[in-house]
């Protein structure tokens, strides 16, 4: 992993710089990042001209590690040490991982912090461990293509990733040193690059197959803002699963055993995949098996691919209905199809899309690059690179995010395609005389049982005054943020005793266990980790402090002389602290400043509402009935 | 949590904040216009390199106006926002007094849909289920304009009840709706 550059205090970020974002998408196959040159987003390529990183990571018994094209060479001789299609693992327990992949591809050892590990020559490693490493080197070839360090990254997923597979990735992001400016949803970036110089306004969908995932999403597009009414998917669908039904079509003609040795179903998988390939441009493909005395080859035609992945084509069109529903939009109202993701190259499938919508779904000539496009188109704005920019993503919550009560069901808070930012309350009670804690189980997902949802954690609120059954009043608040991350809290009402956590312990890395990572990724640990805590300090101070002169020079107006006074006087008591060394001061003195700001930046917030909606007010609304 | 401020824009009811007038029938286009106006200006997005303070208040902003916006689309909450803005009070526990007819062809409907799958031609048995339903739904809808397009001169028992109606027609549709997925499934 790379070391953090640490620039010369008061050398770094002037105000008014262009900064750099890049977009990132981390696939189930392929990574790619992206930037913005001259205006437009562009990828980047390595330094042999490649833009597709595959999303591959080769462990060596020299604990070397190899990312990329260099990895998947080890694929078929030493597949046990390559990773490849990880994605499918985030976020995941063992449990969850057996139930979808059999026989297994690695083998996976089980920890205390219950993320499962996969076995390595050179150590066990997590998901989030081996995506760090992808993160990592598009991370470092940005910051060669550029020049300097990066200022934050947009990195895309799936739409229909659950909490634990969205917070997996920002653990990633954050191993590999990468600051998460946001994590967008795939079709949601897809749309944006599509719809900012190709759509006008209106309701489109946006499917999207990849080489693991499949999502679903049907948005409205009106001046710049992109309004996801709904989404709908599979995590765990694929153009891998394409690769597979035609492996087991050539296991079958060959009469080989289901458990054959893991070097030839590499090789089959292989296969498979380059006559899928094939296919999009030929009406038939040829596959020729190495065995160790013999050579077979067997001829693989369109029709009969067609109806081998005609059964896996149909369960993306199940969610297309579902989404529809939901969005409460009809067929005839869809203005565009957009198609996005590598699996979208199969003939077959434009097809059926084509017929389920109606319509000829538009495809990129490049549907691999897209997302990441898009990524960093919303990137640059979020980085402040566009201040006058329009462009506005609200997403949804893809899938109910509940509680379990008695007798194992669960009672929903928030359905599914709410948009975000969003909080909820329940009020709960409790059910014993006497009772002084209540367990909390947070869950996700569309069924009314515990056990057919996803747990997403576990936490307890203790210190409830004992009470007879029935008279506590325990507030439990869901706050989905912008991320699509959740957060819990609770509260006994009449106590005011208060109980939170980050939804993350189910499948999650704990925190201590992300710095313990990170630690050991270092050479001079502590050295480095003080140094990181001060820069990261610094840099946010110069990140307060740039914000608030604009702030004030646009709606200082609205401050009293005495308000002002005392907000000067912190701000140029931060200014002071920063250039010192100490990072906790500098912490507290943004805090102070923080708390003076207070009113300013609460009265800021109504009057530029109020702003928003001069001229479009009640008296007028009225004249013009 | 801590508390910020308050804020006399959030304190005011949801209408008030779109900038509409308080009535049951509402211009929807206006309400979509003004929830994206106000995001615009109040999204997380727009905050990303401000204080951390500036970036909790603008979640918290940004989830009102959310949630805002949804009980103001959906005409089920609407009804009963604009009633419990009249002093009306919910209860979740209780059983609501219902129009002998209307519950009579609640029933009718419910047994319809339970024999569905079991019919012939189930498609089209379900088509006049969807179209009966339809029907029932705008009658009441226009029932509920009539009293809570003037709230204050509304008749309140009549507009719960009502609201209870539209509640049975929303859960019986979301019914309908998944019969109609396992149909398509099994297709």
């Amino acid at each position: 992993m790379a070391l953090i550059q640490i620039s010369e205090p008061g050398q770094s970020s002037k105000p008014h710089e262009r900064k750099l974002a890049v977009g990132i998408d981390l696939g189930t196959t392929n990574s790619l990042v992206a930037t913005v040159r001259s205006g437009k987003a562009v990828t980047l390529p390595d330094e042999k001209g490649e833009h597709l990183l595959p999303s591959v990571v080769y462990y060596a018994k020299d604990k070397s590690i190899l990312v990329g094209t260099a990895a998947k060479q080890h694929k078929i001789t030493d597949p046990l040490n390559t990773i490849t299609s990880v994605k499918r693992y985030m976020g995941r327990s063992l449990e969850d991982i057996k139930a979808k992949e059999s026989p297994l591809h690695y083998e996976f050892v089980q920890t205390d912090s219950n993320v499962p590990r996969i076995k390595t020559q050179a150590g066990n490693v997590s998901a989030i461990e081996v995506s760090a490493e992808i993160l990592s080197v598009l991370k470092q070839r940005a910051e060669l293509s550029l020049g300097d360090e990066l200022t934050g990254a947009v990195i895309t997923v799936p739409a229909y990733f659950d909490d634990a597979q969205r917070q997996a990735t920002k653990d990633a992001a954050r191993l590999a040193g990468l600051n998460v400016l946001r994590l967008i949803n795939e079709p949601t970036a897809a749309a944006v690059a599509y719809g900012l110089d190709k759509i006008s306004n209106g309701v489109i969908a946006v499917y999207d197959l990849g080489g693991g995932t499949f999502d679903i999403s049907i948005l409205r597009v009106t001046q710049g803002v992109f309004e996801v009414l709904a989404t709908a998917g599979d995590t765990a669908l694929g153009g891998d699963d394409f690769d597979n039904v035609i492996a087991n079509w050539i296991k079958q003609q060959l009469d080989l055993d289901a458990d054959i040795d893991k070097s030839l179903r590499n090789q089959i998988t292989h296969a498979a995949c380059q006559a899928k390939q094939t296919l999009t441009t030929e009406r038939s493909a040829d596959i020729t098996i190495k065995f160790p005395d013999k050579e077979a080859t067997l001829t693989l035609s369109r029709e009969q691919l067609n109806s081998l992945i005609d059964p896996l084509i149909k369960k993306t069109l199940l969610p297309c209905r579902r989404a529809l529903r939901d969005a409460q939009v009809e067929l005839e109202e869809i203005k565009a199809v957009v198609m996005v993701g590598g699996s979208t190259r199969v003939l077959r499938v434009r097809d059926k899309v084509g017929e389920f919508f109606q319509q000829q779904p538009m495809v990129d000539s490049n549907p691999d690059t897209v997302v990441a496009l898009g990524a960093e188109i919303q990137a640059d704005v979020l980085v402040g690179n566009k201040a006058e920019s329009d462009l506005l993503l609200l997403d949804v919550v893809p899938l109910s995010l509940g509680l379990e009560t008695m007798g194992e069901l669960v009672e929903k808070i928030i359905p599914r395609n709410t948009t975000i930012p969003v909080t909820r309350a329940q009020d709960f009670t409790t059910y014993k005389d006497g009772q002084t804690a209540m367990s909390i189980h947070v869950v996700q997902g569309e069924r009314e049982l515990v056990s057919d949802c996803r747990s997403l954690g576990r936490f307890s609120l203790k210190g409830i005054p004992p009470l007879v059954a029935g008279s506590a009043r325990i507030r439990v608040t869901f706050e989905v943020d912008a991320d699509g991350l959740l957060h819990v809290s609770a509260r006994e009402e009449t106590t005011g005793v208060e109980s939170g956590i980050e939804v993350k312990p189910s499948y999650g890395l704990t925190d201590s266990e992300i710095e313990k990572m990170l630690l050991d990724s270092m050479e001079h640990a502590e050295e480095d980790i003080a140094a990181r805590m001060l820069h990261e300090q610094q840099v946010e101070a110069d990140r307060v402090l740039e914000a608030l002169a604009a702030a004030l020079e646009d709606d200082g107006d609205i401050l009293s002389e005495q308000e002002r006074q005392k907000i000067d006087a912190a701000a140029q008591q931060l200014a002071k602290i920063k250039t010192g060394n100490d990072d906790r001061a500098i912490k507290q003195a943004m805090q102070e400043l923080d708390k003076v700001a207070e009113v300013f930046v609460s009265r800021r917030m109504d009057s530029n509402i109020r702003k928003a909606m001069a001229g479009h007010n009640v008296d007028e609304f009225k004249a013009q009935d | 949590m801590t508390s910020l401020p308050g804020s006399e824009l959030f304190t005011q009811n949801h209408f008030e904040l779109f900038a509409l007038p308080v009535s049951f029938d509402i211009d929807l286009q206006l309400l979509s216009e003004n929830f994206r106006n106000l995001q615009q200006n109040v999204h997380p997005d727009r905050y990303t390199n401000a204080s951390d303070q500036e970036k909790r208040l603008s979640v918290q902003r940004a989830a009102q106006i959310n949630e805002a916006y949804q009980v103001l689309k959906s005409p089920q909450r609407r009804a009963r926002y604009i009633l419990e803005q009249q002093g009306v009070v919910f209860d979740e526990q209780a059983n609501p007094v219902m129009d002998p007819l209307f519950l009579m062809q609640q029933m009718e409907l419910r047994e319809a849909l339970s024999e569905v799958k079991s019919k012939d031609d189930p498609g089209s048995a379900l088509e006049k289920i969807v179209a009966d339903l339809k029907l029932a739904r705008s009658e009441v809808l226009q029932k509920l304009a009539e009293q809570l397009n003037t709230p204050e001169t509304a008749d309140l028992d009549k507009a719960s009840q009502l609201t209870h109606e539209l509640q049975f027609l929303d859960k019986l549709q979301s019914e309908t709706e998944m019969i109609e997925e396992e149909l398509l499934d099994s297709l």
